[in-house]
């Protein structure tokens, strides 16, 4: 039964991670991506990027909450995700945007802090990401589990990035830190064992 | 997003193709040829009727260019960039009136209506008038293709039609307590769903200082790529003045106010740390956020370096003696 669930919840996970890029390039492609596609593109990488990542912190607070722990299952992919997608964001940026022209680059990171907190959450990511390889994830044991809080400090980054991205304090960078605030609330310890006792579970 | 139908558009190579004479930022291209032998900043202003060279600005431009006809495409050219499609131009907009949707601003903007239309023009003035859309097509309109730098690290090429703001104001005769000009946009919210957003305190308003105000490359448009102004691009009377960021190019104005104190733009009292008065293009001092170093281009896609006053520095930079623009931002 188990194992019947957490292969559709894989196949629900592959099916959302993959369709937005599909979808994405099709667009790219039948050029219906507004007036300024390159635009359109650096901003849904980032966005899908954003929320597979906090997407990813989810199934951690869900057994938390619930005790259901089956998607902790597909964890290990929507970090992926969220980093394919980051990968994808940087790729637009410096090729599509930049031309890879590493002098404009280089002078765009060193004179922005948009771009060196998304640098730094790429570079968490992209770690968090060649770690999740099982037998790494064996091989580091307890330092695994530390390292990859790391992605708490990755998506508190990626906020960041999204907030500074606009002239004005915008709704869903706050709303996305609301969210993210919320969750790693949920992981302090005082507080995540005050919810296991509330679904009547032993701290 | 409202799809343009084809048969909507201008196609770039006809419209540039037009034999027709334009007055306006001719004397641009022949600038940085002139600069080197004229210390008179006045000699490379836009003078009506001057003959628009080809030559580029680009660092590499240094010999004069035999005087081509002087339309469009040499005025484009010495842009060194195509211009901006008329679809872009028209459909990639900030216009927070209306929406922070750079791409939802010409749906939502599309029954606005520009007529009938008041504009204002009062305080430190001997003359103060209101005139209509009427009275403003009475001044004689030219053609002026500038290039248009957001403070967002994008830029558009665009062919404007209408007049130096200097003739209206002119008319209005400000007297000599004026120091500065005061703009204010229609604030309707009837019309305008994006007021609803806190985002700025409406309704929008810009400043310039009277000299900037007065610089001939100042101008109110009425219109672009030969057609009256689309309403989303700040319809039917905007300011234009190239070589600051676009946000200072104030749309749909109501007011005109000649004033003694620099006012206070909607961007400052929003973050003040972030955008000054002067707000003039200038690669060397990056937004607090993001750097200004360069600048995507609109249309064309790539992106392209950005100038100091975006590259009309021969014509206004006399405007900034002795001011530190690190601190005047």
């Amino acid at each position: 039964m188990r194992s019947r669930r957490v292969r559709w919840l894989k196949a629900v996970t592959h099916i959302g991670g993959l369709l937005p890029l599909a979808v994405l390039i099709w667009l790219y492609w039948q050029n219906r991506l507004g007036p300024v596609p390159i635009a359109a593109v650096i901003r849904r990488t980032g966005r899908y990027g954003l929320a597979f990542l906090i997407l990813s912190l989810v199934p951690t607070v869900v057994r938390t909450v619930t005790g259901y722990s089956e998607l902790l299952s597909v964890r290990r992919w929507l970090g992926l995700y969220a980093f394919l997608y980051a990968a994808l964001h940087f790729l637009a940026f410096a090729g599509l945007d930049y031309g890879f022209s590493f002098g404009l680059i280089a002078q765009a990171i060193g004179e922005g802090r948009r771009e060196i907190a998304g640098g730094v959450a790429l570079l968490i990511l992209g770690v968090l990401a060649v770690t999740s390889i099982r037998s790494l994830m064996v091989r580091l044991g307890k330092t695994w589990k530390r390292l990859h809080r790391g992605a708490y400090l990755a998506a508190a980054l990626v906020v960041l990035h999204y907030l500074w991205n606009y002239k004005e304090l915008r709704a869903w960078p706050i709303l996305s830190g609301i969210a993210l605030l919320l969750l790693l609330a949920a992981r302090l310890p005082p507080i995540a064992d005050r919810l296991r006792r509330l679904r009547g579970a032993r701290p | 997003m409202r799809r343009i139908r084809s048969s909507e558009i201008t196609p770039e190579h006809v419209y540039l193709n037009r034999r027709q004479i334009i007055i306006g930022l001719g004397a641009l291209a022949a600038s940085s040829a002139l600069a080197a032998c004229s210390s008179e900043p006045d000699a490379t202003m836009p003078a009506t009727q001057e003959p628009a060279g080809t030559a580029e600005v680009g660092a590499e431009a240094t010999a004069p260019a035999a005087t081509a006809g002087p339309d469009a495409t040499a005025m484009a050219a010495q842009l060194q960039n195509e211009l901006t499609p008329f679809e872009s131009v028209a459909n990639y907009i900030n216009f927070y009136e209306f929406s922070l949707s750079k791409d939802r601003v010409a749906d939502l903007a599309r029954d606005f209506r520009t007529s009938p239309w008041e504009l204002e023009v009062g305080g430190l003035v001997q003359n103060p008038k209101t005139f209509g859309l009427e009275d403003l097509l009475r001044f004689e309109q030219e053609e002026r293709i500038y290039r248009m730098r957001c403070v967002e690290a994008w830029s558009m090429v665009i062919p404007w039609n209408g007049f130096p703001l200097s003739r209206l104001l002119a008319e209005v005769e400000p007297t000599s307590q004026a120091k500065y000009v005061y703009f204010e946009t229609l604030y309707d919210p009837d019309q305008m769903p994006g007021l609803k957003s806190p985002v700025l305190d409406w309704p929008y308003v810009e400043g310039l200082r009277l000299d900037e105000a007065m610089h001939d490359l100042t101008i109110l448009a009425t219109g672009l790529y030969g057609e009256e102004l689309p309403p989303q691009n700040g319809a039917p009377v905007r300011l234009v003045v190239p070589w600051k960021y676009g946000f200072k190019s104030i749309k749909s104005i109501v007011r005109i106010d000649l004033v003694e104190e620099m006012p206070v733009s909607s961007w400052m009292a929003a973050s003040p740390r972030e955008y000054g008065f002067y707000a003039t293009v200038n690669p060397d001092v990056p937004h607090p956020r993001w750097s200004q170093a360069s600048e995507r281009i609109i249309g064309q896609g790539g992106r392209r370096e950005t100038e100091l006053f975006n590259g009309y520095g021969e014509q206004v930079a006399h405007l900034y003696n002795g001011m530190d623009l690190e601190k005047n931002f």
